[in-house]
């Protein structure tokens, strides 16, 4: 006798993506489910890095979505494959750099292929017509399902009522009465849902969790992308735009300076790879400098660093100054005063 | 014998997990893993992903900045 269907759900760690699973689970299907690690993720890193947010749950939404359901969740890293989707958007970007559309396709065709090779059934999201300008409109939602490949395997429990029936509900693996219909941005639907499973302390991330759709970090990457003449990234490249005040008081060089302990801490990680400085005298923030600095670059990065440390009304303040290589020296600045610096450097 | 070393420091969460995910498919029913961490946000996420996968944490022990996991991979029999 043949098992239960089996199905993959792609889980983000938000409320939709944990009940459309649900609503599924609750069919006698299998699911597993499956988590994407684009670098991109607001998921973890803020709240890892910083010291102050240290009194926040450091959970992984995703899992802990995994564990409220009981099921299996794996996490795959798609951060090189991912790269051309940010770079080149066959529909171009919603909110910011954020390659909406594209990056649902993407998602949805890599479920699909690891749904073949284990496999599974279909797929599930927790998509809900009209919930998002770009990739979930009712126009949309049939391009996501066509050209990642998924075509009627794709289910959308949450909404599946206006949408044609797929493959699962046409042979009877799920009960269409039993699916939802929901449509539009309201949450009370989804939030009723929660509560009927007895669903709490769910995440909610405002403004999603993706960094390309933050306006800030946005105009930090094209800066990378301008200044380099590239497009390209690396994950350490888009991982330090998380970190840090970023200032670029010079075309050909940019300063990153750590705000508090937790990202000093994650800023000594890539010491040998910039030239940093670090105040002395006074308590103060290690400030990476990315690009090739002469000596009147490491001096004027020398005053703004005093201007980020304890010291930056004193008369003087130390800075040592570190080559990658290892060599090191100390230099007397006076701060820059803040309002000598143009508010067109901060990125 | 000895634990096999998964050396995750210097990475954000959730890599440290994708690479203890990595080994332990490579492993057997019973294989010690030892995973090095220094992001504090695996003391919540390795035990999540292992409880959810049957594996089980032994211990998690601070040194100095780093952060030592032990686990003991479970019986991973149809694991997908």
């Amino acid at each position: 006798m043949p098992g239960p269907r089996k199905a993959v759900a792609l889980i983000s760690g938000g409320l939709d993506s944990l009940l459309a699973a649900r609503v599924v689970m609750e069919q006698g299907v299998h699911v597993e489910g499956i988590n994407f690690f684009t670098g991109f993720c607001v998921e973890g890193h803020t709240h890892a890095i910083r010291k102050q947010d240290s009194k926040r749950p450091k959970r992984n939404n995703a899992l802990w979505s995994a564990e409220q359901l009981g099921i299996k969740l794996h996490i795959i890293d798609i951060i090189d494959e991912y790269k051309d989707v940010v770079i080149n958007p066959k529909h171009g970007y919603g909110a910011n750099l954020n390659p909406c559309l594209d990056c649902k396709i993407f998602m949805v065709n890599k479920a699909r292929q690891w749904m073949i090779e284990h496999g599974f059934d279909f797929i599930i999201t927790g998509e809900v017509v009209g919930q998002r300008p770009m990739s979930q409109r009712k126009d949309t939602m049939p391009v996501v399902a066509r050209d990642s490949g998924a075509e009627d395997r794709l289910v959308r429990p949450l909404c599946a009522k206006n949408l044609p029936p797929t493959l699962p509900e046409q042979e009877g693996w799920l009960d269409r009465d039993l699916l939802h219909g929901f449509n539009g941005r309201s949450r009370k639907p989804q939030i009723a849902l929660a509560a009927h499973y007895g669903f709490e302390d769910f995440a909610q991330p405002a403004g999603g969790c993706c960094f390309l759709t933050d306006r800030q970090y946005s105009v930090k990457l094209e800066d990378l992308w301008k200044t380099r003449g590239s497009r390209e990234y690396e994950l350490d490249d888009i991982m330090l735009l998380k970190v840090g005040r970023h200032l670029r008081p010079r075309p050909h060089f940019k300063m990153i300076v750590g705000r508090e302990e937790g990202e000093n801490r994650f800023l000594e990680g890539y010491r040998k790879r910039f030239v940093h400085l670090l105040p002395t005298s006074h308590v103060g923030p290690l400030v990476l400098l990315d690009g090739e600095v002469g000596a009147e670059d490491i001096e004027l990065a020398a005053r703004l660093t005093a201007r980020f440390s304890k010291g930056r009304d004193a008369q003087r303040v130390t800075v040592q100054i570190n080559e990658r290589e290892g060599a090191m020296r100390s230099m007397d600045v006076v701060p820059m005063p803040v309002d000598d610096i143009p508010q067109d450097w901060y990125l | 014998m000895s634990a096999r070393v998964v050396d995750a420091r210097n990475l954000l969460c959730p890599l440290p997990v994708i690479r203890t995910q990595d080994a332990v498919a490579e492993c057997r029913p019973g294989d010690e893993l030892q995973v090095l961490c220094t992001d504090p946000g695996v003391v919540h996420d390795i035990p999540a992903w292992c409880r959810v996968h049957g594996h089980v944490i032994s211990e998690i022990r601070h040194e100095d900045r780093d952060i030592v996991i032990s686990l003991c991979v479970g019986d991973t029999e149809g694991e997908t």
